[in-house]
């Protein structure tokens, strides 16, 4: 790094940045902005068949001249469009991304490649099994490992997210209740829980009865013990919770639920503290899903494709969504013929690109996957020590994979957790999660995965540290944060009020000239 | 292992500074009894070259050297190196959801062209970014329009893909919807009569798809018109998106369903996929998924940010639109950037290409006797043929030949055993569209 470089944040900040530096990042429009008609960017090669009209073939009633306001640019113009835009963004590959709950690890390349392979990728869902095995041995040989890593008897990996792992979990213990006689009326949540858990309940049909931590962020044993009445489904737990912190009386939970016939759920979005040490199936979970974007190192590509494996108890079996892949003498198959099945949750075989990376991930560990999970909580253990005597710990029992702080002492001087994570924005990081969980006002959520070195790690700590004594001598520096970004921070209250959710042409825009120089743009009104 | 950074020394110095013995200590709030004594019993561990030769190993057991005719809502098109490269991008590819949105312009600039694609595409005002796939969007159409009109009863079309109905009917079931079911007629298309029969008086919305799951492309305009009279939305969902090149675009629906796959994607074994919904301004705060909106920095500069979350399970939790978080950002990207290549021109040459070889397979089964069409309505690069036979040995006969024939529609409907779904695309050589005729007319004319 050059010597002589300067934070660029207009302050006199005390303390070198370490970790990032200014350069120069081009600008770019928007790709329609760019557009000049007669120009593309992919040549077809000649057709070999007689060409046929669409105007004719098609007639009036159907044939369309072309889409209005498609952008036509050369192969060149895409790459660098796209390229300059990329240039704007965070990635792992960058650095450190320490959002809690969120697990982001390396993405190995050699899963991309594997991916990508002609004979997988190109393979057609609905082709016959005899000219798919490859693919329904890599389902099944992926299924064999997690029931080996959570410690469950059965699964469906047709689930293409976390929330639809939840849900489909919650589908299961729904028919496994009626097919008892009863499918019961509510779901316990802690209020330390993910969103989409609530949120997947109402969709299975069921009502959502929050629980509440106790004083040290656990579940109260006592006055759980009143809240699993007869119309109880189930309990969906996050072990460890959104605090990083082990449940410790999640056996005797699970007692107290199967005493009185209801069920255990258990998010396994934290599995990644628990991998290799301890197992789901082994302390009384009857079902969980995996997020293999998060565990399993899948690419989270700016917001998915993710996979949400779901993982059950023999119970449970013959519910289970079709199909599923069976295996008898070494030759796969899809079974439909479940009758007891909840049904499908998705088309087709689930996200099969994001489980072929899951396993090409798991046979690079093998059982060395316990030291992936120890790396992991050894980082946020290691960060905890050297950040409790600047942030707040609301929670004082032993973090497992992630640590969560609140910005009380910051609040003092008018800093909210907000303006440290985008203070930390200039010192070369991604923030932490913010405000979440929902049980620790101002959070900090710190997870900081197996994948940073001490070095990465270290330099956060510098920077966190920073940043809490910039809270006190200079706060507007931090409240004023971002400083070094390409855009500062965006008015998000003016943008939901008025929404601008795509380009319009020019022409379309003259129409609306009435409007403010902002609003020309499609406006959507408020509800 | 190379994908963790620490040395031994180095963990053994982190411990000290932690003040910890050993790693164990860090698991003592595991009970004992739960905490594992033995290795785990996986494959592994293997190097990287060792596993390129396990997924190479998978590939030689699956399709290779296979023609297939098979559509039905997963297509082979054309993929660009550069759309490729530019996903593998480690920006884009290694990067969350984009809550921060200062260090996120690249993404949300992406999500924001990708909704602008979209709403050109289907004709819609608007397009979220994005769903799991078109069955689940699909599914999330229906229960946008039961909020939308506070009706909980939806009359679904037989035309629209069997497994989209499944889906749609698992997450209905405990939701108080129930879905209603109408027939076809002898044109392929939605039976328009037996539609009006049924009283739509409280329906949230009836459903159709076009090109539907036979290839045909349905009339919209009178459904919409049966549909809005009796106050309910008109949903339509499009699983063959390279249509609407050539093929007028959903306005009349309020709502359309989206599978972009064919943008790019690869069919790999059924996904990931991208899953679109498209609709009208009015109903936007009603839509869930992702939403990339413009906004303005202190100093006026433009940028791009998520925006209406208070639609969402974050936020709003059991309150919100949907429970999805996670959807197909990535794979939106791919059909963003594979869209911007082909632009106005390549996208309609493309369908237009896809029609020309359709037609022609379509004229090469019509000379093998016994081979018929039962649809008379119009097709794009999908058509349904009956054989004499039941399509399945026919199939069955196919494979032998190294083709995977047109999918037998005995799957999804038991009723017309010798019925199949052909599907050609621009990748489909014209030799092979004539080894398959010439295959089905040796295998029809040996019995």
């Amino acid at each position: 790094m050059n010597e002589k470089h300067t934070h660029g944040d207009g302050s006199s900040a005390t303390k070198r940045i370490k970790k990032a530096g200014r350069h120069v990042s081009q600008s770019e429009g928007l790709i329609f902005e760019k557009s000049v008609a007669g120009k593309r960017g992919i040549e077809l090669p000649p057709l070999d068949v007689p060409a046929v009209d669409p105007a004719k073939a098609l007639g009036a009633e159907f044939a369309r001249a072309g889409v209005e306001g498609f952008p036509e640019v050369s192969e060149i113009e895409v790459i660098r469009h796209f390229t300059r835009l990329s240039t704007w963004n965070y990635a792992i590959d960058l650095g450190m991304y320490p959002l809690g709950s969120c697990t982001m690890k390396y993405n190995p390349r050699v899963n991309e490649f594997v991916a990508r392979l002609e004979g997988l990728a190109t393979e057609h869902p609905l082709q016959p099994d005899e000219v798919s095995q490859g693919c329904l041995r890599i389902i099944h040989d992926l299924q064999k490992c997690l029931l080996e890593i959570t410690g469950m008897d059965a699964a469906s990996l047709e689930p293409v997210a976390g929330a639809q792992g939840e849900l489909t979990g919650l589908l299961l213990i729904r028919a496994y209740l009626e097919s008892k006689g009863d499918a019961r009326k509510k779901v316990l949540i802690p209020d330390s829980a993910h969103g989409t858990n609530p949120a997947s309940v109402v969709i299975a049909g069921y009502e959502v009865q929050n629980i509440k931590s106790n004083e040290r962020g656990q579940i109260d044993i006592a006055h759980f013990r009143e809240f699993v009445t007869g119309d109880v489904a189930a309990l969906m737990i996050t072990n460890p919770s959104t605090l990083g912190v082990y449940e410790e009386n999640i056996a005797e939970i699970a007692e107290i639920l199967h005493s009185r016939g209801a069920l255990l759920y258990m998010d396994g979005a934290n599995m990644n503290a628990l991998a290799g040490v301890t197992r789901p199936g082994d302390f009384g979970v009857d079902v969980m899903h995996l997020n293999l974007h998060k565990t399993f190192s899948t690419p989270h590509g700016g917001g998915g494709p993710g996979a949400g494996p779901v993982m059950i108890k023999k119970i449970l079996e013959p519910f289970l969504p079709v199909p599923i892949v069976t295996e008898a003498n070494g030759r796969y198959a899809l079974d439909f013929n479940r009758p007891q099945s909840i049904g499908r949750v998705r088309a087709y075989c689930g996200n099969f690109g994001v489980l072929l990376r899951a396993l090409a991930y798991t046979l690079a560990y093998g059982p060395v996957i316990r030291q992936a999970t120890e790396d992991a909580v050894l980082n946020a253990n290691y960060i905890r020590k050297h950040l409790e005597d600047v942030f707040d710990l609301p929670y004082n029992l032993p973090s497992m994979h992630e640590v969560v702080f609140s910005d009380a002492r910051q609040k003092k001087h008018g800093v909210n957790t907000m303006d440290i994570a985008k203070r930390l924005i200039d010192y070369g990081f991604h923030p932490y999660t913010t405000a979440f969980p929902l049980i620790v006002p101002g959070a900090l959520m710190i997870e900081p995965t197996e994948s940073e070195s001490r070095e990465e790690c270290d330099l956060f700590i510098d920077a966190m540290r920073s940043i809490a004594a910039e809270a006190e001598t200079n706060p507007e520096l931090v409240k004023t944060a971002p400083h070094s970004t390409r855009v500062g921070r965006l008015d998000e209250v003016a943008a939901a009020r008025r929404p601008v959710l795509r380009w319009q042409p020019k022409q379309n825009l003259d129409a609306q000239k009435h409007l403010g120089p902002h609003e020309k743009t499609l406006v959507v009104p408020t509800a | 292992m190379r994908y963790l950074p620490k040395s031994q020394s180095e963990r053994r110095e982190m411990l000290d500074a932690i003040g910890a013995k050993s790693i164990e200590t860090l698991f003592e709030t595991i009970p004992a009894k739960y905490r594992l004594r033995e290795p785990l019993k996986l494959p592994g561990p293997l190097s990287e070259m060792e596993i390129i030769d396990y997924f190479k190993a998978r590939t030689a057991e699956n399709s290779r050297g296979y023609t297939s005719f098979l559509g039905a809502g997963v297509y082979q098109h054309v993929r660009s190196v550069v759309t490729d490269a530019l996903v593998q991008r480690g920006e884009f590819l290694t990067s969350y959801t984009p809550y921060q949105a200062e260090i996120s312009q690249g993404t949300l600039q992406a999500i924001f062209e990708f909704q602008t694609l979209m709403s050109q595409l289907t004709g819609q005002e608007v397009a979220n970014a994005s769903m799991y796939d078109g069955s689940t969007a699909l599914t999330e159409c229906v229960l946008m329009a039961e909020r939308v009109t506070h009706r909980h009863r939806v009359l679904v079309a037989k035309t629209v893909h069997p497994e989209y109905r499944e889906v749609l009917k698992t997450y209905a079931k405990h939701v108080g919807l129930q879905v209603e079911e109408f027939g076809f007629t002898s044109s392929g298309q939605v039976d328009l009569g037996a539609l009006r029969a049924n009283s739509l008086n409280e329906a949230a919305a009836v459903v159709v798809q076009s090109p539907n799951f036979f290839g045909v492309l349905e009339k919209l305009a009178p459904v919409a018109e049966a549909a809005h009279a009796a106050g309910a939305l008109l949903i339509d969902c499009v699983s063959e998106p390279l249509s609407l090149g050539v093929v007028q675009p959903p306005q009349e629906a309020d709502i359309v369903a989206l599978e972009a796959q064919s943008f790019g994607v690869p069919p790999s074994y059924g996904g990931p996929f991208v899953g679109v919904i498209a609709t009208r301004e009015k109903f936007v705060r009603q839509m869930p998924g992702r939403l990339a909106g413009e906004a303005l920095d202190g100093e006026g500069r433009r940028g791009f940010c998520l925006t209406l979350a208070t639609r969402e399970q974050h936020i709003r939790r059991e309150k919100a639109t949907s429970n999805i978080c996670t959807n197909e950002a990535l794979y939106a990207l791919v059909v963003t950037i594979h869209l911007c290549l082909l632009g106005k021109e390549g996208l309609r040459e493309l369908a237009a290409q896809n029609l020309s070889k359709a037609r022609f397979a379509q004229e090469e089964l019509r000379k093998i006797p016994g081979v018929t069409f039962p649809f008379s309505g119009t097709t794009f690069n999908e058509f349904t043929v009956e054989f004499p036979r039941p399509a399945k040995e026919i199939n069955q006969r196919l494979l032998a030949e190294k083709i995977i024939g047109p999918l037998a529609l005995a799957k999804y409907y038991p009723e017309h055993p010798n019925r199949a779904l052909v599907c050609v695309t621009e990748v489909t050589p014209r030799a092979e569209i004539e080894r398959l005729a010439a295959s089905i007319r040796k295998i029809l004319a040996a019995n």
